[in-house]
């Protein structure tokens, strides 16, 4: 394979396995029309590169009985010298509470999204944990309230075909 | 009391598929594999065009050819997707789907007894608006050995001195057949020799998965005798907006507005407006389509394969059409048994033309997990009549 075919066979693969982790991947090469072993390979070549870096669930929690409270932080920060905002965003994702860290332009430095038990675990992590960081210079909390869409998946209301059921 | 209803109506056979959609009807809880439209939503930035445009209130009448910006963006368009030229203020017109481009065409250039060729299977429409124009249907069985393209030989069979129209009806609606260059050439050659026009239905032209899609109307000599025919519904997943489109010859295409003003006035505005953020900012759309439409058609026939139901590999539109010779029943019955026992709707291929017979439609407008499902009821369905 060239290695344009290379390139343009992982894009192939990201794109089919991005909404669906779980794919198999004889039907995966059927539907693509590549060879399951070549795909097989491939994948695991790009796990070692760090294009792949892993397989997730989609969970929709507030169909269980679990009561967690997701919380989306703008964070002011001072970067620091030669550093950037790179060592303290590290020290803010190396919490397990800590889902996502982002560096954003505008308004606030770094977006951090956290899962809690409950409202008050989150304003304790806040409170004790992330304001009381050196450079850290103001945070915003904003509770999640619902999620309509994660990840490119509607989670708000399942889509109806409204087709007729035959049509010329 | 008089009979209220023209003979000439009363006599139309209905549609084939309208018999087999009442039989559907009754069960709602059947899967089907029968629908001739995409199962995608049209793409958001497309109905928000629709929805602004509401907003705006561009709520009026357009002039009867439709939107002059629709008009030069369906040209630009056909020149750079397709190498045909046209003037969007002459040789252009917007129609209320590619249905109705179809019925003024016709209706425009037949004189009574006028022959029009119409390779079958195909699309419902052609025959009763050949009639109800005055013409005569000159029905063309396409033939599975030739992956059911239309050949030059069986073109040349066909044609009478009385000859006027051919339709070109590729890619094909129900059988997925295309017609690539060399296909074309044989056509447009009889065409030309015959003097013959051509009615090129290509509605489905942008879901073509072997090379790009030829129009013969880009082939010498053929634009002067050539109405093309494109619309929104597949290539958009726009069905309900109700917008396609006819380019042509200018003194076809004025004589079809003139049938157009009469009878529909103009398509709808909101849909016009629609339309032109679907052919400025739609190509990524359609690309992506395409491309699950091509896994999904990749998979069908690899899963017929396995089943050993024979099929050859259709390269356009969104059906495959394999064959159901060896089951020995009428497709017809082959369709109606399977719903009964297994409670899945395909369309019989005698709804596109006689020649359908032994063959069934599957649409693969459908998610793969629907087409999984679908595709086990059919394989215990023959598994069950092999076994038989």
């Amino acid at each position: 394979m060239s290695e344009k075919d290379i390139k343009e066979m992982r894009m192939s693969i990201l794109k089919a396995i991005e909404h669906d982790g779980r794919v198999d991947l004889n039907e995966l090469g059927v539907r693509l029309g590549i060879d399951a072993t070549d795909i097989a390979n491939a994948m695991s070549d790009m796990e070692k590169e760090g294009i792949i870096c892993g397989y997730q669930t989609l969970i929709d929690w507030d169909k269980t009985d679990d009561e967690r409270v997701t919380a989306l932080i703008e964070v002011r920060v001072t970067p620091q010298r030669g550093q950037g905002f790179d060592s303290i965003a590290e020290r803010i994702y190396k919490y397990p509470e800590v889902d996502s860290v982002y560096l954003i332009s505008g308004g606030f430095d770094l977006m951090v999204i956290m899962d809690g038990k409950s409202l008050k675990e989150v304003s304790q992590f806040v409170t004790n944990k992330l304001s009381a960081l050196e450079s850290v210079l103001s945070c915003a909390t904003h509770f999640i309230m619902r999620k309509y869409k994660q990840g490119g998946t509607v989670l708000a209301k399942k889509h109806e075909d409204e087709r007729m059921l035959v049509t010329p | 009391m008089r009979d209220p209803i023209a003979k000439r109506v009363s006599g139309m056979k209905s549609s084939g598929i309208r018999k087999f959609f009442d039989i559907v009807s009754e069960m709602p809880d059947a899967i089907s594999l029968g629908v001739g439209e995409p199962d995608f939503d049209t793409p958001w930035h497309i109905r928000d065009e629709g929805i602004y445009s509401l907003e705006r209130g561009q709520t009026f009448y357009t002039s009867n050819s439709g939107l002059m910006e629709l008009r030069s963006e369906i040209c630009r368009f056909t020149r750079s997707h397709y190498n045909a030229d046209y003037d969007p203020a002459t040789e252009t017109l917007i129609t209320v789907g590619g249905s109705e481009a179809i019925d003024i065409g016709l209706r425009a250039m037949l004189e009574p007894g006028d022959e029009v060729i119409i390779p079958e299977p195909s699309y419902v429409s052609y025959v009763p608006c050949t009639i109800m124009a005055g013409g005569e249907p000159v029905i063309l069985s396409l033939k599975e050995e030739n992956e059911f393209r239309l050949t030059a030989s069986e073109l040349e069979e066909a044609i009478t001195p009385r000859t006027k129209i051919l339709i070109l009806p590729f890619p094909n609606n129900p059988t997925g057949a295309i017609m690539e260059r060399s296909d074309l050439e044989g056509i447009a050659r009889l065409c030309i020799e015959h003097d013959i026009f051509v009615m090129s239905d290509e509605i489905y032209a942008a879901l073509t998965y072997k090379g790009e899609h030829v129009t013969i109307a880009s082939l010498p000599g053929m634009k002067e005798r050539t109405i093309l025919i494109n619309g929104f519904s597949k290539a958009y997943a726009m069905t309900g907006w109700r917008l396609g489109y006819a380019c042509g010859p200018k003194e076809i295409i004025g004589q079809m507005t003139k049938l157009h003003q009469y009878c529909i006035m103009c398509a709808p505005t909101i849909s016009q407006y629609a339309a032109v953020e679907a052919l400025k900012h739609g190509d990524r759309d359609v690309e992506e389509m395409r491309e699950a439409y091509n896994e999904r058609r990749r998979f069908l026939l690899h899963e017929f394969e396995r089943m050993e139901l024979n099929c050859f590999e259709p390269y356009g539109a969104f059906y495959v059409f394999p064959s159901i010779k060896e089951f020995g029943m009428p497709s017809d019955d082959f369709c109606t048994e399977l719903l009964r026992a297994k409670k899945v709707a395909v369309v019989p291929g005698t709804a596109f033309g006689d020649c359908g017979e032994g063959f069934v439609r599957i649409s693969y407008a459908y998610s793969i997990e629907s087409l999984k499902e679908a595709l086990g009821r059919i394989e215990e369905y023959i598994t069950e009549l092999r076994n038989k």
